[in-house]
């Protein structure tokens, strides 16, 4: 059966032209473009928020595209849900694990279609056939198992086994292996090349270049939700694919201002949490900016929430300004002078019902109402401040955070933290979907934070932007730092390469 | 068939009521005569019933607190029926007792699927609603056993092989809900919408769609539950059974229905009725007040709420593990 798949086929099975979707003025997707051959493994390859889950959804039926066209086997379709998508053979194992915990194995293999025997679900044929694609894909767990005792991996191989249960004509892997350890990611492969070898098309979603060398045939690199370039993987090294990943122009849109650094603020040595980071050591000094890179999930936001006291160590040590301190609760670090801008603006950081003058007096309460009563004055006062300090772009203290645009929410998250005057200012994503104007005024400001003597500490996803704002970079792999860089000698590949051990 | 966690709470729920019974025969022996348990039964068989459709609404992660006011409100129109039209037999009804409840389920239904809102205010909302409707169908009057018709009075009375009517109505439901969880689409995507609502989703279930059902079908048992009551207790007025969706919602939870939604059993909520029913019947025999009744069952759900919080805590693995 191989000598017929080697040769490549002159036909996609499933291709995408100048694909579109937006949502609310954002482009996720803005010209997206794909082939998918049958019996080839396509890697879709571009950093984070470059459109590659938005992709995915469009196939499996969730979203609808704005614009464009899908063409399955040379005719045109419309994938209206996900229920249609499993009927045209489109399959996809998404990257957070969609199975139902209290359901055994061989109901979430065939939720969508449960073999019934005069109108009432046939249970033992169910049980029969699952057991026999189980034994197709070669795993040990049983049918009956409860799917909330499997791990990550085997959770995946449930999704693969839905695919099985009809004729899976498209795969969609998306970061299948993105919290696998080698051994399981090995076995998942091995599942994913006996259904490319049975004619199967897939698209192998994945940041770690090792596994796109040794899964993918092809590739396609997507951008800002363009497609910028796609070819043989034969013949094409990392680095090529690293730069068409992150090439956009680095525009000079991070006006970082020169700072002088004076003392070290914040200290951490050793510090480790069971399953999360192990041995993270890092400082910052007076007037430096840290950036974290590392892809989802490789520990960032962990590491900054146990910083700011939200979970506590099982190891390590945190200096403040050369002291040992202990941070068991936000508020003691708070008390030693640190802030936290957490990634999800509208969940952790804003809060959206509350006017932009209840956010800012937030942090500040105990010296707005040094009597137990809040100056309704005094919080406006600080509020006006702070919007024409940052720039925030709004009616007046009294207007809801809500009704901001997603810049200007983070602007006054921010403020909140400066009213009171912290030493550590920790950021995560701080610019997370929000425009550019508004991404470089975030930047102004922080730069202007650590040039008063105080110290930044970015995580971000975005390569211009840890590159153009960091004086350090701290690149951080599956829970433990890869590589410490100065700003001189960091590169775009250089990141990359630690963060994906490509 | 394999022993899973449910299975093993609904056998230590089973446990417990066993042994109430036994202990409390122990001191009374008349306790376990055949026509003392048939009486439980009887009059734990409304309970059931609501309970049932209540565990349906749950499963989906929402709440029905409309459903006394559902009941008392079709109750309230089948006894004004049966006053006018004292000659029409139970048929008619049966039939508009469940088609009143099931209008009134269903618009529970599409205000938490259409709109979206959140199912404690819409049925909070629906529940003052319902009881409203009472008042102006009525008139705030009563409707009293001499004016039921002896044919409306007798349905829930009559014995079939030494069980009420309404008891069997009661075992009919249980083996037919039993059936519909086990061995139907719609019974298995209750637990998967209401299990994972985000990955039903994206296997192209709608839980929206599956609330609505739920919500329904709760209504229709709601419906016929308030024939049922009116005519057991022989009389209809705005406030019958007010209150009692607390006691619904307690046996669910008393028999391990999961208020997060997704996890629950026939069984456990049979036996989470019949644990109530037993305490009901036994605390006047052994001399204690029935109001301790209401101390007993929140104290069993406060225990119940603390043993199941024990539960690990998922970790998120980012580190490899130190050796393969």
């Amino acid at each position: 059966m191989a000598a017929a798949i080697q040769q490549a086929p002159a036909q996609p099975l499933l291709t995408l032209t100048q694909v579109k979707k937006s949502f609310g003025g954002a482009h996720a997707l803005r010209d997206a473009n794909l082939d998918l051959y049958p019996g080839q493994v396509t890697a879709l390859i571009g950093e984070n928020g470059a459109g590659k889950s938005t992709l995915v959804k469009i196939l499996c039926g969730i979203h609808q595209p704005d614009g464009g066209e899908l063409m399955l086997d040379g005719r045109p379709i419309r994938v209206r849900d996900p229920e249609h998508a499993r009927q045209l053979g489109i399959n996809v194992v998404h990257q957070e694990c969609v199975v139902f915990d209290n359901l055994t194995v061989a109901e979430n293999i065939f939720v969508s279609a449960r073999p019934k025997k005069s109108r009432f679900i046939a249970w033992s044929e169910m049980r029969s056939r699952a057991a026999e694609i189980l034994r197709q894909l070669d795993v040990s767990f049983s049918p009956d198992t409860p799917a909330g005792q499997l791990s990550v991996a085997q959770k995946h191989i449930v999704q693969i086994a839905r695919a099985l249960t009809s004729e899976a004509r498209v795969l969609i892997l998306d970061e299948p292996t993105a919290s696998l350890s080698h051994r399981e990611a090995e076995d998942l492969f091995r599942i994913a090349r006996r259904l490319r070898d049975s004619g199967c098309a897939l698209l192998f979603i994945s940041h770690k270049f090792e596994e796109i060398f040794a899964l993918a045939d092809r590739y396609a690199v997507f951008r800002d939700g363009a497609s910028v370039g796609s070819g043989m993987i034969a013949g094409t090294g990392s680095e090529q694919l690293i730069r068409m990943m992150v090439g956009r122009s680095v525009e000079q849109l991070f006006p970082k201002l020169a700072t002088t650094l004076g003392e070290e603020l914040l200290r951490v040595e050793g510090l480790s949490r069971a399953s999360e980071f192990d041995n993270i050591s890092f400082s910052v000094r007076q007037g430096e900016t840290l950036g974290i890179y590392g892809l989802v999930g490789a520990g960032r936001t962990e590491l900054a929430q146990c910083l700011f006291g939200l979970t506590a160590p099982d190891g390590g040590s945190i200096h403040i300004a050369g002291k040992a301190v202990s941070i068991s609760s936000p508020a003691d670090a708070v008390r030693h002078g640190l802030a936290y801008v957490p990634e999800d603006r509208q969940q952790q950081g804003a809060i959206l019902p509350f006017s932009i003058a209840a956010n800012v007096s937030l942090t500040n309460l105990d010296s707005l109402a040094p009597r137990g009563l809040c100056s309704r004055q005094r919080e406006s006062a600080l509020a006006n401040h702070w919007i024409a300090a940052l720039g925030i772009k709004a009616t007046g203290p009294a207007q809801n955070v809500g009704d901001l645009s997603g810049g200007n929410q983070q602007k006054v998250v921010i403020a909140k933290w400066l009213a009171r005057s912290p030493r550590v200012l920790i950021l995560d994503e701080p610019t997370k979907g929000i425009d550019v104007g508004a991404k470089s005024a975030v930047h102004a400001v922080t730069s202007e934070f650590t040039q008063r003597g105080n110290a930044v500490v970015m995580i971000s996803s975005e390569l211009p932007e840890i590159l153009g704002m960091s004086d350090r970079i701290l690149v951080m792999r599956r829970g433990r730092v890869r590589a410490l860089l100065n700003r001189n000698e960091a590169t775009a590949e250089n990141v990359v390469q630690a963060a994906t051990g490509a | 068939m394999m022993i899973n966690s449910a299975t093993r709470r609904d056998l230590a729920l089973g446990v417990i009521v066993v042994l109430l019974l036994a202990s409390v025969t122990a001191a009374f022996p008349q306790f376990a005569r055949p026509g003392n348990l048939a009486e439980i039964l009887d009059d734990s068989a409304i309970l059931i019933l609501l309970a049932l459709g209540q565990m349906l609404v749950i499963l989906t992660r929402g709440i029905d607190l409309s459903i006394a006011a559902n009941l008392a409100l079709s109750g309230m129109l089948v006894a004004l029926l049966n006053k006018n039209y004292p000659g029409a037999g139970v048929a008619p009804i049966l039939l508009i007792a469940l088609v009143s409840g099931t209008l009134l389920g269903a618009i529970n239904g599409l205000l938490v699927w259409r709109l979206k809102l959140p199912p404690i205010v819409v049925t909070l909302g629906t529940m003052s609603v319902y009881r409203g409707l009472i008042y102006l169908s009525s008139g705030g009057t009563w409707v009293n056993d001499n004016q039921m018709s002896p044919q409306f009075l007798g349905f829930v009375r009559y014995e079939v092989l030494g069980l009420t009517l309404l008891s069997w109505l009661a075992i009919v439901a249980i083996a037919g809900f039993a059936m519909m969880m086990r061995y139907t689409v719609l019974g298995r995507n209750l637990y998967t919408a209401g299990g994972n609502p985000a990955a039903a989703t994206y296997t192209g279930i709608d839980p929206g769609r599956m609330q609505f059902f739920a919500y329904m079908i709760c209504g229709a048992i709601a419906g016929l539950c308030g024939y049922l009551w009116v005519a057991r207790f022989a009389v209809a007025y705005t406030d019958i059974a007010l209150g009692f969706e607390l006691q619904v919602i307690a046996a669910c939870l008393i028999g391990g229905v999961a208020i997060a939604g997704g996890i629950g059993t026939v069984a456990g909520v049979v036996l989470g009725c019949l644990f109530i029913g037993v305490i009901r019947n036994a605390l006047p025999l052994i001399g204690i007040s029935p109001f301790w009744q209401m101390g007993i069952n929140g104290l069993v759900i406060v225990v119940a709420a603390v043993l199941s919080a024990r539960r690990r805590e998922d970790k998120r693995a980012i580190l490899e593990a130190q050796a393969a």
